[in-house]
């Protein structure tokens, strides 16, 4: 298991250089630089901007540099907001967005879960159609679309919870964490019915049940178990999307999580921001991964069978 | 098992998530009781520093915390007395002699002086500083050269301390509009021993701007400064006025999406907005017309050609071009925001100066035109590009007007969108044949409109050159002894840019925001300048929200 961990770690490392040189090159080449605005700036001034920011060297020292700071843990100052680092606008923007994340996750294992063991315990019927129209619905159905419908309906016509913010007033938490963890929710919702089907046809059931169990025993206690492997697989890298994918809500809600940041960097040709995002999210995406890959051997008896006789 | 071994937390961390659901304050009602400001504000600021930052947001939230020699009147915009008390401008009008107040603090109570004015100015004109504004300078003698660094002795710029409260400003020309200027975030003073403090005096985004270590001189102080949340601003007990600041605190909040800021305003998080958007104008002029304010802006939307391509180097090409835009339709029918057709550059009456009409949407002139040029209704003439930064707003007055040239003049125009900073690289170096742009002029004067078509200028990007236009605008007009004379002179220069036609003026802005009817004393003027001071809550008379629509 140990080297399992060492040689993923290992392959980890091309996969990031690659990631830092092709974003390194690429903002470069994109058209309009950090600096370019649409009133005309002294060209004194400009040159002073460009040389405080190194951006008058060459491009292979200036990436050189980027790589020497990065082993340093340094993501360099941004260009957009010219008195704070990189490494200080992740570390305000990474909090609001884990706990964004943490709480759509939330929303989708109760909801997907719920849901998709309901469905499955009557399959084809009504019970069965319902709640799984509902999480199709779910998936097709954007967060541009879902945020601003929850928010009209719950926020304005019955104002049971604030329209936007985050940590100001009490509930504005409630839509953000629905609106984001929706989709997620219809996704679970279709993994554990269909893992719920097929544990639920096993032999173990049909024993549970001979013994005599009530059925609601059956279900969480033996059911539960192998119907959510798939589920638990999933949530890894469910996770990582959580946290890499929070754009549109956190534009919708006016929350200052590190989504915002990674796209606005973008338009911004806030290079060192760009950069910074891109790498830390990459990281981040690989040890999820990872660690979703670790949990599945340790839950799959069979995987790590495998993994013994292969080492 | 996960899910059902932590059953009870997931419910635990649920309720919590839950709790206080539906209970709780607006912002407005508590804002209304403790004197504190809602403010939408447009994009996150930047930075704190007036000497790095570019942007309006920026403006409003550095005119709460710092104050130049004159502020302007909201109302009719005005000089009237700010760090200075009174002034004296010299008979030929290029020196201004500054009596600043006695009794001028900053909010750590040191003494707000001539000396601060002096440093703060040599501070935002060095280089290395970036500042992108020091053009705002360029007026004060030798400012420029400076900044260019063709002169090293800052003693040769037009800035003398006569004494600790008099400041004397000398001029290269009589320049009229120079008041106003003072007013303008670069102008400002900044406290030169905080600033040591954390750093040297030309050092980028050292941490004196942060809550606690910034000084001001302003109505209000900085109390919090959030990146995407907030920031809150308390009144300054040291300023010299603080009698009349009625607010006790305002709190800006960052509100980049239109829909989300329209939202806030709707569930009474806000008291005033940045900006409407475009769709609800409607709703909002039937159903509460009270809460939408509106009125001209000092700023205009305009297609800029590419004079160096053969096909629109021909001016009747440009003009005709022109006159087949009927830009009445497109404010009533495509923007629906209350604009007004422009058919000038200068907006009219900017500080009592119109210029004549240069154009007229006459279709038959136009094709009349173009067939002079060697395009008899369209034949012959290449399929030409216009260029409009991504923007919904942007493309539906491209569709119109690429209907409108195809319609009159049978020409074909194939629209290209480019993200912002493309485009910005793009007009820049002149890869573009027809593009979009627009203009906010930095101070209420022609000059800020026509000083951009001088031949090579900065902002010119058409390729357009005339000496004559060159000579009025950069020598005769600034030397002109009264204004009549001087808008005379740029009247001339104006019409002959309406002539060669480089740009096609389409509309003036408009400006647009929600107010809550408790927020009292704000003035509509075209910079949309908000004096702090004169603004006030009180409880609103109608119950806060019937807009559901």
């Amino acid at each position: 298991m140990f080297r399992f961990i060492l040689s993923r770690l290992l392959q980890a490392i091309p996969v990031l250089l690659v990631v830092i040189t092709a974003t390194f090159f690429l903002v470069r080449a994109a058209p309009g630089g950090p600096f370019s605005a649409e009133k005309a700036v002294p060209p004194e001034v400009i040159k002073a901007l460009e040389a405080q920011y190194h951006l008058d060297q060459p491009v292979w020292q200036q990436y050189i540099g980027y790589l020497s700071d990065l082993a340093h843990g340094e993501f360099g100052p941004s260009f957009r907001y010219p008195g704070r680092t990189v490494n200080e606008l992740i570390a305000g923007g990474l909090p609001i967005t884990a706990e964004l994340a943490l709480y759509a996750m939330l929303v989708a294992i109760i909801i997907g879960v719920c849901a998709g063991v309901f469905a499955a315990l009557k399959p084809n019927t009504a019970q069965d159609y319902i709640p799984m129209s509902a999480a199709m619905l779910g998936i097709c159905m954007p967060s541009f679309l879902m945020g601003p419908l929850l928010v009209l309906i719950f926020g304005i016509w019955f104002e049971w919870v604030p329209v936007s913010g985050w940590g100001d007033l009490p509930g504005d938490k409630i839509l953000p964490a629905i609106t984001l963890g929706a989709g997620y929710a219809a996704f679970l919702a279709r993994l554990s019915r269909g893992g719920m089907l097929e544990v639920m046809s096993q032999d173990y059931i049909r024993t549970a049940r001979a013994k005599g169990l009530p059925e609601w025993v059956v279900v969480l206690k033996h059911g539960l178990r192998g119907g959510l492997i798939p589920v638990v697989a999933f949530l890894g890298p469910a996770f990582a999307g959580l946290l890499s994918g929070s754009f549109v809500v956190e534009t919708i809600f006016q929350i200052p999580g590190l989504g915002r940041f990674y796209v606005q960097a973008a338009f911004n040709r806030d290079y060192t921001m760009i950069l910074g995002t891109t790498v830390f999210f990459a990281t981040l995406i690989v040890l999820f991964n990872l660690l979703s890959d670790i949990i599945a051997v340790w839950i799959n008896p069979k995987l790590r069978h495998q993994l013994r006789e292969g080492s | 098992m996960f899910l059902t071994k932590n059953c009870g937390l997931i419910f635990l961390i649920a309720t919590l998530l839950l709790s206080g659901c539906g209970s709780g304050e607006s912002n407005v009602t508590t804002g209304n009781r403790d004197g504190i400001l809602h403010w939408g504000n447009g994009t996150d600021p930047q930075e704190l520093d007036p000497h790095i930052v570019t942007g309006v947001p920026e403006h409003h939230i550095l005119t709460a915390l710092l104050e130049g020699l004159v502020l302007k009147d909201p109302a009719t915009l005005e000089p009237i007395p700010g760090v200075a008390e009174s002034w004296v401008i010299s008979d030929d009008g290029k020196t201004y002699t500054f009596q600043l107040r006695h009794d001028a603090q900053w909010s750590n109570g040191d003494p707000v002086t001539a000396h601060d004015f002096a440093w703060s100015w040599w501070r935002a004109l060095q280089p290395a500083l970036g500042n992108q504004y020091a053009y705002m300078f360029f007026p004060v003698k030798n400012a420029e050269a400076y900044l260019k660094q063709e002169i090293k002795d800052f003693s040769l710029v037009g800035v003398k301390v006569l004494d600790d409260y008099t400041l004397q400003v000398e001029l290269t020309n009589p320049t009229p509009y120079f008041l106003q200027l003072l007013d303008h975030y670069s102008m400002f003073p900044v406290h030169r021993a905080t600033i040591e403090k954390f750093g040297a005096p030309d050092e980028r985004g050292s941490l004196w701007t942060r809550p606690g270590n910034f000084v001001g001189n302003g109505p209000f102080q900085l109390t919090e400064w959030q990146l995407f949340k907030k920031v809150e601003v308390a009144k300054n007990p040291y300023y010299w006025d603080a009698k009349n600041v009625k607010l006790k605190g305002i709190r800006f909040h960052p509100t980049e999406n239109v829909t989300t800021e329209e939202r806030m305003f709707r569930s009474d998080q806000l008291h005033h907005t940045a900006s409407i958007p475009i769709d609800k104008v409607a709703t909002y002029q039937q159903k509460k017309p009270g809460l939408l304010h509106s009125h001209p802006y000092l700023g205009n939307y305009f297609y800029r050609i590419n004079t160096k391509l053969p096909h629109l180097s021909d001016k009747r090409v440009r003009q005709a071009l022109a006159m087949s835009i009927n830009s009445q339709q497109i404010v009533e029918q495509v923007t629906k925001g209350g604009e007004v057709p422009a058919y000038t550059f200068t907006p009219p009456n900017t500080l009592g100066y119109t210029a004549n009409a240069g154009f007229m949407f006459n279709p038959e002139k136009a094709r009349q035109l173009l067939a002079e040029a060697g395009y008899p209704n369209g034949e012959g003439f290449p399929v030409t590009e216009l260029l409009y930064n991504t923007s919904e707003g942007h493309r539906k007055i491209a569709v119109a007007i690429q209907q409108m040239w195809n319609q009159y003049l049978g020409v074909n125009i194939i629209l290209n969108n480019q993200d912002w900073k493309v485009y910005l690289s793009s007009v820049d170096s002149g890869d573009y044949t027809i593009a979009r742009a627009g203009w906010i002029g930095d101070y209420v004067d022609p000059n800020t409109f026509l000083d951009m078509w001088i031949t090579d200028g900065g902002n010119n990007r058409t390729g357009w050159s005339n000496p004559r236009y060159d000579e009025l605008i950069l020598k005769l007009a600034p030397e002109a002894s009264d204004r009549e004379t001087r808008y005379s002179m740029m009247r001339e220069a104006e019409a002959l840019l309406l002539e060669d036609m480089p740009v096609i003026p389409i509309y003036i802005y408009n400006s647009k925001s929600l107010v809550h009817p408790s927020l009292k004393g704000l003035e509509p003027n075209i910079l949309d300048y908000t004096l702090y001071k004169a603004l006030s809550l009180e409880h609103a008379p109608t119950p806060p929200d019937e807009t559901s629509h």
